[in-house]
């Protein structure tokens, strides 16, 4: 039965309204008052009110803090859903109700409230259907009928312009992942008896965590509709009821299931319990790369290194770039990695830019290196001539097909691509291009290679084949000697 | 120890020993590999991470994590900075406190991945509608990307604000070594935050003032809240100030090539100096001021915008010194070189150095 007594989940004098503090700021005939009464009265049914938290839309319910003595946050227009995810996500103990009119949900919050259902957060929604906007002078909502006239549709709501009215629990309902959708309706006491059921049902769904509860509400709106309360009521039977027909849609609320927001490892130290809470220690663990670095492969004089890498994409132009950021600070220097990145990743070409410091570095960009490492054609083209007079361009020749063409630098070419296909894998044809760049310039040491490799490429397994790659080119390089490029030695 | 990572890594290394519980992330270049770090770690670390259907939404579930005494967090670049401007808003009113991390990239509109400093303005003036500002720090380096927002959260919640890194595609692509922060800090129970028990059961969080009276004593409140922010947590790094004639002013990548800059004019004589806000709200007004007035006669602001943060320093010195303006746009970042040369073509003093 409806009770008459004012709910214990209601505040006894609304205080944070201002004037009139016992009675509501709703306008008369309103159904506003009777959906929350009817919340407030299951809030106190099932005993939540200190764990409730209830989330006030942007409408003529803003206010539903002035009434509910429960937790309570006031939402942008629309959000409430995902809102109530933030608040849901921190704390699955909380009972969280989204509270909404209809040009909050359906038409500028489509989106949160779609996607809160869809993720099956455990939360109740209530959709209060009015068919118009109300705080804000009745213009059209997206649950307008065809024909209604609005502030904004004085001639009435035209289909041709403002397409159809929206059904959201039909919409709601078309989403596997909700548990409970229902549309009901307040025009006379018996559908508000069934209204209470769905209120009761829907909140009762959340306190045993089986997801995602939706009731869309029927309600009446007699300033607006330029009615008399009693005719508004009519109205909804006779022709709201029409367009949206009051029923369930799904009741899928069978065993309790791991909903949305009870995460498998949700926040907080609430979950310390659930042994998934790393502490302090293990957080840092976590967090802290498994290896120390011995002493001994520290290195203190150094000139500035700026080392281009370039080639296609999926040569390992990024990474080989990364194995020689690790070797310097592995080295105890300064170090910055800067790629080409986005779509020139995908494809294409590709560069990494290293600079390598005994000080402090500044611009991380690489527009003048000391050495390049060429791993195609075309990178050769694009920055031989950026490179440092006595500077250093380790081309690979298994693909590049010409030698440099200035004479005021080092050039070295090495088949990195053929070394690196006879040992079994092509993509660590970067190792060997990186190693001989080691090995001419005496930095890296191949001890420091050797040790950084373990600890900078992703895929474990190729361990053993890059170091391979290190002993291959380092003993190339020991064969075959730099040479004067060829511009320098026709001179 | 230090490890060699990306600056958008590092955003969650000291994310998560700052006491962050909850990420709410939508993917965007370039910041994107902000959520996939976070993605990872969260989760692995008994933490959330939760992908959000826009950033509209992201920026609301912040709204509701941190309502409900979380310590919570997202990323973006310019186009989701956009879009979160009213939960921005609404996070100012309802004074609840947050991380968000800005890496910028060009605009305005879908612009280009590239690094622009061009969300300077809707960041550190508010971006949102109403009276408010945002704490935002400017890291210039991986491992500021990680101390930062290890401070933030500590500072969001002792002022209950909305804490920013302005950062860049390329301090957040770069990778440097970056050294972990020894002690994980955490955050505590907050009086006014909903944790759906009875000891909170009376509050409220909202940003709604009816009167207009009310309205205005919280809007002063807020502005009374930021001057003692203000004043309390101003934080620049200078280089070479003591003795400079010319003093570079610029925050994050641009920084990084200023110093550069700086340092091979001091080689050819030239007094140069730099100073680089760490903070943008609050800015180092003072002491840009002092500056002016004592040695400094050329400021050169280098920037990745059309001049938005030289607007600042053009306040703060009024005409004690002469600014001008250094400002690449489109996603370029200016070799040390063309740093020096424009200083060169605009700098008077510097034109006989040739």
């Amino acid at each position: 039965m409806v009770k008459h007594a004012k709910p214990g989940s209601f505040y006894d004098t609304f205080e944070r309204k201002g004037a009139g503090q016992r009675t509501t700021h709703y306008c008369p005939g309103c159904g506003h008052g009777t959906v929350h009464k009817l919340i407030a009265e299951a809030i106190d049914e099932f005993g939540v009110q200190d764990r409730t938290i209830f989330c006030s839309p942007v409408g003529c319910s803003v206010f539903g803090y002035y009434y509910f003595d429960t937790g309570n946050i006031q939402c942008a227009h629309g959000r409430a859903p995902a809102v109530a995810t933030g608040l849901r996500r921190v704390n699955p103990e909380s009972i969280i109700i989204s509270y909404q009119g209809d040009g909050d949900l359906a038409g500028i919050g489509t989106a949160e409230i779609i996607h809160a259902a869809n993720r099956g957060e455990n939360i109740t929604v209530f959709f209060v259907n009015n068919a118009i906007y109300g705080m804000t002078g009745g213009q059209m909502a997206p649950t307008t009928l065809i024909g209604q006239q609005t502030t904004t549709t004085p001639g009435g709501r035209c289909e041709a312009r403002d397409g159809s009215p929206i059904g959201m629990a039909e919409l709601i309902d078309a989403l596997s992942t909700p548990v409970f959708v229902e549309r009901v309706s307040l025009a006379d006491g018996k559908r508000t008896m069934k209204t209470r059921a769905a209120v009761r049902k829907a909140l009762r769904n959340q306190i045993e965590k089986k997801g995602f509860s939706f009731v869309e509400i029927l309600s009446p709106c007699p300033v607006n509709w330029k009615m008399s309360p009693s005719e508004a009521r009519r109205w909804i039977v006779d022709t709201l009821e029409h367009a949206y027909p009051v029923r369930n849609f799904r009741d899928g609320a069978g065993e309790p299931r791991a909903a949305a927001g009870e995460p498998r490892a949700a926040a907080g130290a609430a979950d310390a319990a659930s042994g998934l809470w790393l502490d302090d220690e293990d957080l840092h663990s976590l967090l802290s790369s498994r290896h120390d670095f011995p002493d001994d492969l520290r290195v203190h004089d150094i000139a500035e290194q700026r080392v281009k890498i370039a080639g296609f994409g999926g040569q390992g132009v990024l990474s080989a770039g990364v194995l020689l950021a690790n070797c310097a600070i592995t080295s105890g220097l300064h170090a910055t990695w800067l790629p080409s990145y986005g779509p020139e990743m995908r494809g294409g070409t590709a560069n990494a830019s290293v600079i390598v410091s005994v000080d402090e570095i500044g611009s991380p960009l690489v527009d003048d290196p000391t050495t390049l490492l060429a791993m195609n054609g075309p990178s050769l083209d694009a920055f031989e001539r950026s490179v440092v007079p006595g500077g250093l361009i380790i081309a690979n020749s298994s693909i590049v097909p010409r030698e440099a063409e200035r004479d005021d630098l080092r050039f070295y070419p090495v088949p990195a691509s053929d070394i690196a296909q006879e040992l079994g894998f092509l993509g660590a044809a970067n190792v060997v291009m990186l190693t001989a760049y080691a090995a001419l310039e005496g930095f890296p040491s191949p001890e420091t290679i050797r040790h950084v490799i373990p600890h900078s490429l992703k895929r474990k397994r190729l361990e053993k084949l890059n170091l391979r790659m290190v002993d291959a080119a380092l003993d190339y390089v020991a064969k075959n000697p730099i040479r004067l490029p060829a511009g320098q030695a026709r001179r | 120890m230090r490890q060699l990572m990306k600056g958008n890594e590092a955003v969650v290394y000291g994310a998560l020993l700052g006491g962050a519980t909850h990420f709410f992330g939508y993917p965007i270049t370039p910041a994107s590999e902000i959520a996939h770090a976070a993605a990872e770690l969260f989760p692995a670390s008994g933490r959330h991470f939760l992908q959000a259907e826009s950033e509209v939404a992201a920026v609301n579930m912040i709204y509701g994590a941190a309502g409900a005494g979380a310590r919570a967090m997202t990323a973006s670049s310019g186009p989701g900075i956009s879009l979160m401007a009213e939960g921005i808003s609404y996070i100012a009113g309802a004074e609840l406190p947050c991380v968000i991390v800005d890496v910028q990239r060009a605009g305005p509109g879908l612009g280009n991945i590239w690094p622009e400093q061009s969300d300077y303005n809707a960041v550190v003036k508010g971006g949102g509608h109403g009276n408010y500002r945002n704490v935002v720090y400017a890291p210039n380096s991986a491992q500021e990307m990680c101390d930062l927002t290890y401070r933030a959260f500590n500072l969001a919640d002792l002022y209950r604000v909305t804490v920013f890194l302005l950062s860049d595609a390329y301090v957040g692509q770069m990778m440097e070594p970056v050294e972990l922060p020894e002690r994980a800090i955490h955050g505590e129970r907050k009086p006014w935050a909903l944790y759906g028990d009875a000891q909170s059961r009376g509050n409220l969080i909202s940003s709604i003032h009816m009167s207009t009276a009310e309205q205005g004593d919280h809007n002063w409140h807020l502005r009374a809240k930021y001057d003692q922010i203000a004043s309390e947590y101003t934080d620049w790094q200078e280089v070479d100030v003591e003795d400079a004639e010319l003093l570079f002013v610029a925050y994050g990548i641009s920084a990084r090539v200023a110093i550069s800059a700086a340092q091979r004019l001091r080689r050819t004589g030239v007094r140069a100096g730099l100073l680089r806000p760490r903070t943008l709200f609050p800015f180092p007004r003072a002491r840009l001021a002092e500056l002016a007035r004592g040695t400094v006669r050329d400021i050169a602001v280098v920037e990745l915008s059309d001049g938005m943060m030289a607007d600042d320093v053009q306040l703060a010195v009024l005409d004690s010194a002469t600014v001008h303006r250094l400002n690449w746009l489109g996603g370029e970042v200016p070799t040390t070189d063309l740093v020096v040369d424009r200083a060169r073509e605009l700098i008077p003093m510097l034109t006989t150095l040739r």
